[in-house]
């Protein structure tokens, strides 16, 4: 079970990236790299997680003691999240850049980015 | 190369990776299982310092280098795609239309909910070190909130509500906040971000030294760098036009 | 409860598939923002309320909020260059 749980989030990451392989359109790319990201959220909090416990956050309801899940993981992915929304905003500008000098998205189209 | 080869190159390589990753898989430890080291010694730490919400106390106050490190990258994200979605030299900004139907219960229920985003939006930040919340997720949803103008209402009405100077200055002062917490706790002899303030009495608003402090001054940042960045793209679409041929000229 | 971890772990699976196989960016910005409440879902299940709030808020309203912008500026761009 372990393989399956972990396994799904390296499946997104694989798929994001065989979206950005196959893609038509660079707005589509920019996407799938945003469903590559989030499969590292999921094998983080999947790291962390412990059957039983409950969130990390102390109160009343759950006094210092009770099993709590790693709060190290969740901090990288909130932050993690957060972020790469911004730089993700930066990919589409740039994309909308090429369609105003290039008059096409299309990946093959665009011969001055070719290697 | 042409299609074909990438997807052969891309296939041969995920096939390594996924090997890779089993192959490391087999010696992690199971999911669900007790084996979490890093739980153990933060959640003494946050108890020490006084901080209910163990991801937070993490985010501002035991790895707060890092936070600030996350924040400079979002500075320079938004700085770069507002650079980048300027008016060019061959366009110019027109006045946005102010048309378009609304259903009244749209209107209704976006006019009526904005106050309370808002509301709860500042609340999920100062309260950040006693329940689940903190800057990032407050300004983000500031953020949101603030944009139930344009759904409720029209793109001029989000406009009003929105004077992108008072944005930017806003952005500015959250990353300024934060580097005088730092500093200021370079002067008190302790190092740069530093819990310098008393801890307090374990769960009131006032307690856990710097951390609501640290939270506010990224909510205001993160609030403010999602406002300036969807202004961008607003008026990217509904603003900026082609000057025409003879202007140019 | 771990039947239903993992029976969201597996509808993640088949969102995250389904939004990298859609090719109209127009509907990958609906799928995005379904995915995004699936994934928020799925850490509040794995006990996580911080990321799940920050989720929320980013995968379902701003993100597919941007991506719809630029899908429209690209296609007036187009249009207007051709």
């Amino acid at each position: 079970m372990s393989l399956y749980a972990y396994g799904v989030g390296i499946w997104l990451v694989l798929v994001g990236i065989a979206g950005v392989v196959r893609s038509r359109d660079l707005i589509h790319t920019v996407v799938c790299v945003s469903v590559a990201q989030s499969g590292t959220y999921v094998v983080l909090l999947a790291v962390g997680y412990q059957r039983g416990a409950v969130a990390p956050i102390f109160g009343s309801s759950s006094p210092p003691g009770t099993p709590v899940v790693d709060p190290v993981v969740q901090a990288m992915a909130l932050t993690d999240i957060v972020v790469s929304a911004t730089v993700t905003a930066l990919l589409l500008a740039l994309v909308i850049q090429v369609a105003k000098r290039h008059g096409t998205v299309v990946p093959d189209e665009l011969h001055a980015l070719r290697g | 190369m042409n299609r074909t080869a990438r997807l052969v190159v891309f296939a041969l390589g995920a096939g390594a990776l996924a090997v890779l990753f089993v192959a490391a898989l087999l010696k992690m430890p199971a999911f669900g299982a007790d084996v979490h080291p890093y739980r153990d010694a933060t959640m003494i730490a946050a108890l020490l310092r006084r901080a209910p919400n163990v991801v937070t106390s993490i985010n501002f106050d035991q790895r707060g280098l890092d936070t600030f490190g996350e924040e400079t990258i979002l500075l320079a994200s938004v700085v770069g795609a507002t650079t980048l979605l300027r008016p060019g030299s061959d366009e110019r900004r027109r006045t946005p239309p102010g048309d378009g139907r609304m259903l009244h219960a749209t209107r209704l229920a976006g006019y009526v909910l904005l106050p309370v985003t808002l509301i709860v939006g500042a609340d999920v930040v100062v309260h950040g070190h006693l329940t689940p919340g903190g800057g990032f997720q407050g300004g983000v949803v500031l953020a949101t909130g603030l944009h139930l103008a344009y759904v409720a209402g029209r793109y001029p009405a989000l406009r009003r509500l929105r004077p992108l100077d008072w944005y930017e200055y806003g952005e500015a002062t959250g990353m300024g906040a934060v580097v005088a917490l730092g500093i200021a706790g370079l002067v008190a002899g302790a190092g740069f971000l530093a819990n310098i303030l008393p801890t307090g009495i374990f769960g009131s608003l006032v307690s856990a030294g710097t951390v609501p402090l640290f939270s506010v001054a990224i909510g205001i940042e993160v609030a403010s760098g999602v406002v300036v960045l969807l202004a961008g793209f607003f008026e990217q679409d509904l603003a900026v036009r082609l000057r025409p041929k003879e202007d140019v000229a | 409860m771990t039947a239903l971890v993992l029976i969201m772990i597996g509808l993640v699976a088949v969102g995250g598939t389904v939004v990298a196989c859609t090719g109209d960016p127009k509907r990958q910005a609906v799928t995005l923002s379904v995915y995004g409440l699936l994934l928020g879902v799925l850490f509040l299940l794995l006990a996580a309320p911080d990321v799940a709030l920050s989720q929320v808020a980013i995968g379902s309203a701003v993100v597919p909020l941007m991506v719809l912008l630029a899908v429209r500026t690209v296609r007036a761009e187009r249009a207007r260059r051709r």
